[in-house]
C-alpha cells in the first residue's frame, strides 16, 4: 500500500509538470489561434464585431497575464473543458478526442501487448536454447525492428491490399456499411478485420527488440546459482524456465515496457496516417497541419496522460512481480 | 508413504554408523597416502560389496572444452562413505567444484565428463549408475538421493519468489501424493530444524540475512532426506561467527538424520576439524587422503604441508595454527 502511495505522489508531480510544459510551450510559440481562426472565417465573408468578441472570450484573453491565464487554464481542465477546434469548428476538442482515442488505444494498445508477449515468449524460448540453431534466427528479428513503421505499412499494403485484396487499405471500420461506431457483433469484426495490417505493422517492428532483449537477459539469468539450484532440485525443464528463469530474466522487460509505449506513439502518429485510421495520431497530424493549437494542445495532453496511466501500470505490475521493488525505491 | 518411513528410520539405524564407516575408512585408506594410482584397488575392491558405501566415483575425468583444452579433473577415484563428512580441500580452480557438479551431473557445455564412473549405493540396495540417468529418471535422482547446497549464500534462493513456494517446489516435483497441510507443515518443520523462525515461509529472499539465507539452502536440502549431501563452500560468503553456527548445525542435523556429506572448501584446518576423511586436491588430481588424524599429524604430500603451514595459528606463528576450543 505504501508502495502504492508513493509512486502516486511521484505521478501526481509528474502530471503537473506535464500539464504546465504543456500550457506554457504553445504560448512560446509564434502566433495566436484566435487571429488564425478569424483569419480562416474572414476568407468566407466579414467577421462582425459580435463574432470577434465571441471568438476572443472563447480562446481566452491574450491581454491577460501568463499567471491569470494558467489559473484559467486549470480551471478549464477540471471543468473538462479542453477549447474549441479551429480544424472542426466548432467542436470541442474533448469530443474529438474522445472519438479517436478508443481507436488508438485499442489497435496500439493491443498491438503492443501482442509484441510484448510474443517478443518475451519467443526470447525466453531462444534464451532457452541459447548455443542451437535458434541463435541464428535471432539477428533477422532485429533486422525488422531496425525498418522503419511506415515503410512495413506500404509493403504489408502493397501485398495484402493491392496485389491481393485481402484486407482493406484504409479506416477503422467499413464506413460503407455502418454510419458510424455502433455496438454489434457486425461492426466489432468489421473493425478487427480493418485492425488487421495496421496491428501487424506494430508487431512486426516492434518484436524483434523485446525478442532480444529478453533473450539476452534469459542468457544471463540462466547462469545464476539459483537456476541451478532449480536444476539440482531435480525440478521439471518447464519449471525451471519459467518461474526460475523467465520469471527473473522479464523484470527488466517489464521496466521497459512503460518507457517503450513513449515510443510507440510516435510510431502510430506515422502508422495511422498511412492507414488513414481514426485514431490520436491522425487528430494530431490534422491538428498540425491546420495551425489547431487547441487541439494539439488537448492531443498532446492525452498522450501525455495515456504514458503516464500506462507507466504507472506497469510499474504496479513491476510491483507485483519483483517483491524487492516493493520495499526500496 | 516413503517419507514418512524413512523419517521414522533415519534415525534409528543410521546414526550409528558414522563409527563404522570412519573404522572402514580408516582400514581402507590408511596405508595410502599419495593416492594417484595405489589407492584404486583397494578402494574398488569391496566397495560395491560392502552396504556402507553410498558414492562410488571410478576413474573420473572432466574437460572443458575449450580452446586449449582444460582438464579439470584427472583421474579420480572417491569413495564416500554413508553417513561421513569427506572432506574436500585444494586452492580455487583445482577443480572440487567441477568434481561435485560431475558426481550429481550438473555439468555444463564447455565441460565435459569425459571418462569415469559414477555408482550411487541407494540405501535399499540398488545401485544406480548416475551417468547413465537421463530425463526423468535423472530429475528424480536429484535431490531425493544426493542434494547440494551451493557457494553463493546470497544467490542460490530465486529472489521473485517466497520461501514457501521454493520449498513446495521440492515436494511438488518429487512427492506428488503430498497435500498442502503436510507440505506447510514440512516446510515449517524443516526450518525450525535449522534454527529459522518457520514464519519465514513467508518471507522473500532478500529479507533474510546471508546466514538465514544458507540455513533456509541446508532446510531445502534436507527436504527429502537425501543420502548424500554436497556442499559446496557453504559458508564462504558468511563471516566466521555465523559461518561456525552453520557448521555446528549441519553437524548436528548429520548426527540426527546421517546422511553423508562431501564438504568442499579451501579452509583446510576447519575441514581437519570437522570431517572424518579428508582428500586434498590440486590441478585436477587428488594428490593426498586420509583421515583428519592423519593429515593433521603426518601430511605426506608437499603441497598437503604448504597447504596447512600457510595458516597462521593463534599466536601468529605460521604452520603450527591451533584451532581448539570446540570439538566436533
Amino acid at each position: 500500500m505504501r508502495y502504492i502511495g508513493r509512486r502516486l505522489v511521484i505521478y501526481a508531480v509528474t502530471l503537473w509538470a506535464a500539464i504546465s510544459l504543456n500550457f506554457f510551450l504553445p504560448r512560446l510559440l509564434p502566433g495566436d489561434p484566435a487571429a488564425i481562426l478569424i483569419a480562416k472565417m474572414s476568407r468566407n465573408g466579414d467577421v462582425t464585431d459580435a463574432q470577434l468578441q465571441s471568438i476572443r472570450r472563447l480562446f481566452g484573453n491574450p491581454e491577460a497575464s501568463l499567471w491569470t491565464q494558467y489559473i484559467e487554464y486549470w480551471q478549464q481542465l477540471f471543468r473538462g473543458d479542453l477549447g474549441t477546434s479551429v480544424s472542426f469548428y466548432p467542436t470541442p476538442v474533448t469530443e474529438l478526442i474522445g472519438a479517436a482515442l478508443p481507436w488508438s488505444i485499442g489497435l496500439v494498445g493491443m498491438a503492443t501487448i501482442i509484441s510484448f508477449t510474443v517478443g518475451i515468449g519467443l526470447g525466453m524460448f531462444a534464451g532457452w536454447k541459447r548455443g542451437t540453431w535458434v541463435d541464428h534466427i535471432v539477428p533477422s528479428t532485429t533486422l525488422l525492428q531496425s525498418l522503419p513503421y511506415f515503410w512495413v505499412a506500404m509493403v504489408l499494403i502493397y501485398f495484402f491490399s493491392v496485389q491481393n485484396q485481402w484486407f482493406p487499405i484504409i479506416g477503422g471500420y467499413n464506413v460503407f456499411m455502418f454510419n458510424g461506431p455502433e455496438w454489434s457483433w457486425d461492426f466489432v469484426g468489421s473493425v478487427a478485420y480493418h485492425a488487421v495490417l495496421p496491428a501487424t505493422t506494430i508487431v512486426i517492428s516492434s518484436v524483434g527488440g523485446w525478442l532480444l532483449g529478453m533473450r539476452n537477459m534469459m542468457v544471463s539469468t540462466l547462469g545464476e546459482d539459483f537456476v541451478v539450484t532449480a536444476e539440482a532440485k531435480g525440478l521439471k525443464k518447464r519449471r525451471i524456465m519459467t518461474t526460475y528463469a523467465a520469471r527473473n530474466a522479464m523484470l527488466p522487460s517489464i521496466a521497459g515496457f512503460g518507457v517503450a509505449l513513449g515510443f510507440v506513439v510516435g510510431g502510430f502518429v506515422v502508422m495511422e496516417t498511412v492507414f488513414s485510421y481514426p485514431g490520436i495520431g491522425k487528430l494530431m497530424i490534422t491538428a498540425v497541419r491546420g495551425n489547431d493549437y487547441a487541439l494539439m494542445q488537448g492531443v498532446f495532453l492525452v498522450i501525455t496522460l495515456t504514458v503516464l496511466v500506462a507507466m504507472f501500470i506497469t510499474d504496479m505490475i513491476y510491483g507485483l512481480i519483483d517483491p524487492r521493488a516493493r520495499q526500496n525505491v | 508413504m516413503s517419507e514418512t518411513q524413512a523419517t521414522k528410520e533415519a534415525p534409528a539405524d543410521v546414526t550409528p554408523e558414522p563409527t563404522e564407516a570412519e573404522s572402514a575408512a580408516v582400514e581402507v585408506d590408511a596405508p595410502i597416502t599419495d593416492a594417484e594410482a595405489t589407492s584404486h584397488a583397494d578402494d574398488s575392491a569391496g566397495a560395491s560389496a560392502e552396504r556402507d558405501v553410498v558414492v562410488t566415483a571410478r576413474n573420473v575425468c572432466i574437460e572443458y572444452e575449450v580452446d586449449p583444452i582444460v582438464k579439470a579433473v584427472r583421474n579420480v577415484d572417491l569413495t564416500i562413505y554413508r553417513g561421513e563428512i569427506l572432506g574436500l580441500a585444494g586452492e580455487s580452480g583445482c577443480g572440487k567444484t567441477t568434481l561435485a557438479y560431475g558426481i550429481n551431473r550438473l555439468l555444463k557445455a564447455p565441460a565435459l565428463m569425459t571418462d569415469g564412473t559414477v555408482t550411487f549405493h541407494d540405501k535399499d540396495g540398488d545401485d544406480i549408475d548416475v551417468l547413465a540417468l537421463e530425463g526423468d529418471d535423472l530429475r528424480a535422482f536429484r535431490w531425493d538421493k544426493v542434494s547440494m547446497v551451493f557457494q553463493g549464500a546470497m544467490n542460490s534462493l530465486n529472489p521473485v519468489i517466497k520461501i514457501r513456494k521454493q520449498l513446495f517446489d521440492v515436494f511438488t516435483t518429487h512427492r506428488p501424493g503430498m497435500t498442502k497441510v503436510e507440505m506447510e507443515g514440512r516446510a515449517r518443520e524443516l526450518l525450525s530444524l535449522v534454527g529459522v523462525d518457520p514464519d519465514r515461509v513467508n518471507s522473500y529472499p532478500h529479507e533474510l540475512s546471508g546466514g538465514m539465507r544458507q540455513r533456509v539452502m541446508i532446510a531445502m536440502a534436507l527436504a527429502l532426506e537425501p543420502q548424500l549431501m554436497i556442499m559446496d563452500e557453504p559458508t564462504t560468503a558468511l563471516d566466521v561467527v555465523v559461518q561456525r553456527g552453520i557448521i555446528r548445525e549441519i553437524m548436528r542435523l548429520r548426527e540426527i538424520f546421517g546422511f553423508a556429506v562431501i564438504f568442499i572448501t579451501h579452509d583446510l584446518p576447519m575441514l581437519l576439524e570437522i570431517s572424518d576423511r579428508v582428500a586434498v586436491m590440486k590441478e585436477g588430481k587428488i594428490v593426498e587422503r586420509g583421515t583428519s588424524q592423519e593429515i593433521y599429524t603426518n601430511a605426506q604430500h608437499e603441497y598437503t604441508k604448504k597447504l596447512l603451514s600457510s595458516f597462521p595459528s593463534l599466536t601468529g606463528e605460521r604452520g603450527a595454527f591451533v584451532r581448539g576450543g570446540e570439538d566436533q
